[in-house]
């Protein structure tokens, strides 16, 4: 037998013969980093809150006010307006996730895309309209009260939930929809394992923008008897008593951070793995 | 009796399809299969017959646009025909449901089209979860099915698909296609984003697969010499999957049906031959081996006396890993574990086109030859100028 004669060189540099052998070695430790960040990230938020609300409970209990002032600033009347608004805020964010999901996914489906502009355009309208005008409108249409301020607040933030969660379909690798198709999963199967869990980063997005929306918005509740938080803040100017106002928009601002802060939480532990 | 032993001593590598080989697959029939889309004038698909045999792999070529994966797609109904019947086996299969057909036909896309969010074994138990099958069942057939297409299910099962290379997604691509056993297996232009070298691998291993496997495969590439190197039988096609050709590799080389077809093959037909002849085809030389961790001098002058200057040095699992000279191997005291990277390697399924191209990629006059899991053998550039001679004298004599 002749001996073989690789031309070139013998030398052996230091890595895998076959592809299934290479590349043994994981992205994993860098995503874990990645990981760390995000997580120290998310510490800063809920941080400044807290100091936000420690500041605003040891000016209360130390500042000299008015009578007035003090019957608006007592600790069971803020807690009542603070919970009249986390109420307005949650009921219409549930009846938002309720419409603006299940009204996305229709509208990414078959025959159903046809309708995609008009719907897309009364969602436009409803947030492009000024939301006092809307608040009145309702108001005298539906009558002054908890329940037209609800439904108010749905019209005005319903969009960032409907669009995101058709963004998030749309944006899934239409490939991977044929390929689930292929492989004999029924349009229900894709929907529910591949294109929704791909499309909840998309989507958790939108409705924690419709969160915050609804948090600052809810102030205007009041004028149309509403409640919530927005009481502080009329009340003070219209009876130029700066702690009302002030403290209305602070007690606002903060609840607006702490439910941005719960929405980034979730979308951080609810991001599909493997993404 | 006879028949096994004339077929153990012949020239088992390039067995004719279907002979030996067990099949487990069904054959295809497509009766006047077409598909008009609306506001077009010409039909995408029209009125194609075809008879596809079972256990055999069929290539579907052509240009773009001809409607050879708007075929494809009608055979498992991603696409519904506008007319026309197809049969699996003897069973019409043209009324069936759609969602419990494709349970019985694996598809294999670009990329593996695997799941992104869902590891490895999720991805291949898919299909089986739908066909109901118990846990224990699903995980035993991934574990089967990573050996099978040459993945460690230890290392990937739990895997992410983008914690992959491009190569190995499409392994698990093929695993999963095969998951429930289909006997149809269609393919749709899967290794077309690979590179070239990873490509070859692929095919190989396909061939592998299919060798002990026999599924019916259909197959859609733009690549004739994919084509050549993998099918059975190949399809060209023209525009509205007009069958032009369909024949085996060999035949289409030899004698193209039209001048469409010619052109289509390219010129430059006696290169092509490297193709339609296996590594397995033609005479290899025999190494020196050396097992990882030998005594070098003993090797080296082992070597010597077979008058060797290169030794290929084997992994404890006999796999190939580098290919030192004698005068590098004198200078370390045991053989070692260096993995070459850039060591050419092929499979005996390989075409001569393949060693030509991954010793030219490697910078090297040869390429180490592998069998299942051993060296079978070594090849030198000499030996592909041989075989392109012989042909190159077949067509003029």
């Amino acid at each position: 037998m002749t001996a073989p004669r690789p031309a070139a060189t013998g030398a052996y540099p230091e890595t895998e013969v076959d592809d299934a052998l290479a590349q043994t070695q994981t992205p994993v430790a860098g995503r874990s980093d990645e990981a760390r960040g995000a997580w120290r990230g998310l510490l800063v938020q809920p941080v400044l809150v807290l100091a936000g609300v420690l500041a605003f409970v040891v000016w209360r209990s130390t500042a000299e006010l008015a009578d007035t002032e003090q019957r608006q600033l007592g600790w069971s009347v803020l807690g009542r307006s603070i919970v009249e608004h986390l109420e307005l805020t949650l009921l219409a964010a549930a009846i938002v996730l309720l419409i603006g999901i299940p009204l996305g996914i229709l509208l990414t489906r078959g025959p159903f895309r046809r309708a995609t502009p008009l719907v897309l355009g009364v969602a436009n309208t409803g947030q492009a309209a000024p939301a006092i005008g809307l608040f009145v409108l309702l108001a005298t249409w539906l009558g002054f009260g908890f329940r037209s301020a609800v439904v108010a607040l749905v019209l005005y933030t319903v969009l960032p939930v409907l669009r995101n969660t058709m963004v998030g379909l749309q944006g899934v690798d239409a490939r991977l929809v044929e390929a689930g198709r292929g492989m004999g999963m029924s349009a229900l199967a894709v929907l529910l394992r591949v294109e929704l869990p791909l499309a909840v980063p998309v989507i958790l997005a939108g409705v924690r923008t419709a969160l915050v929306l609804l948090v600052g918005t809810a102030t205007l509740a009041t004028f149309i008897s509403g409640g919530g938080l927005g009481q502080l803040i009329t009340t003070g100017i219209n009876l130029s008593l700066d702690s009302l106002l002030f403290s209305g928009a602070v007690l606002v601002a903060l609840l607006a951070l702490a439910i941005d802060w719960l929405g980034r939480v979730v979308e951080h532990v609810a991001r599909p793995k493997g993404l | 009796m006879s028949d096994t032993i004339a077929a153990a001593t012949g020239d088992t590598v390039e067995q004719p399809a279907g002979t030996e080989r067990q099949v487990s697959g069904v054959s295809i029939r497509l009766e006047g299969v077409t598909k008009s889309y609306p506001g077009q004038g010409k039909p995408a698909v029209d009125a194609v017959d075809l008879d596809i045999p079972a256990g055999q792999m069929v290539m579907f070529v052509g240009p773009s646009g001809c409607g050879k994966t708007t075929l494809l797609k009608m055979l498992n109904r991603l696409v519904e025909p506008t007319s026309g019947k197809i049969f699996l086996g003897d069973e019409d299969v043209t009324g069936q449901d759609a969602d419990q057909l494709r349970r019985r036909i694996g598809y294999v896309i670009q990329a593996g089209g695997l799941f992104p969010h869902m590891t490895v074994a999720t991805n291949i138990g898919l299909v089986p979860g739908m066909l109901k099958w118990d846990r224990k069942r699903i995980a035993a057939r991934v574990d089967e099915l990573l050996e099978l297409v040459g993945l460690d299910p230890e290392v990937y099962r739990d895997r992410y698909p983008r914690e992959l290379s491009g190569g190995q997604q499409q392994r698990v691509g093929v695993a999963r296609a095969l998951a429930a056993d289909p006997p149809v297996l269609l393919m749709d232009e899967p290794f077309g984003a690979v590179d070239p070298i990873t490509r070859q691998r692929l095919q190989d291993e396909l061939l592998r697969i299919q060798e002990e496997l026999g599924k019916t495969i259909v197959f859609v590439t733009h690549d004739f010499d994919e084509a050549v190197k993998l099918g059975d039988r190949i399809v060209v096609f023209d525009v509205g999957a007009r069958v032009v050709q369909y024949d085996t590799p060999e035949a289409i080389l030899a004698d193209p049906a039209e001048e469409y077809v010619a052109d289509f093959v390219g010129a430059g037909a006696t290169l092509k031959q490297l193709t339609l002849t296996r590594v397995g085809d033609v005479e290899l030389l025999s190494p020196q081996l050396a097992r990882v961790g030998e005594d070098a001098a003993e090797v080296v002058r082992r070597a010597s006396a077979a008058g060797e200057k290169y030794v290929v040095v084997t992994d404890r699992k006999g796999r190939p890993i580098s290919w030192p000279s004698l005068a590098e191997l004198s200078r370390v005291a045991t053989v070692p574990d260096t993995v070459d990277e850039k060591l050419p390697v092929v499979g005996l399924r390989s075409t001569l086109n393949d060693a030509l191209d991954t010793m030219l990629a490697a910078s090297q006059g040869g390429v180490v030859v592998t069998g299942r899991d051993d060296v079978a053998g070594v090849m030198v550039v000499e030996t592909v100028m041989a075989a392109i001679q012989r042909t190159r004298d077949e067509v003029e004599g």
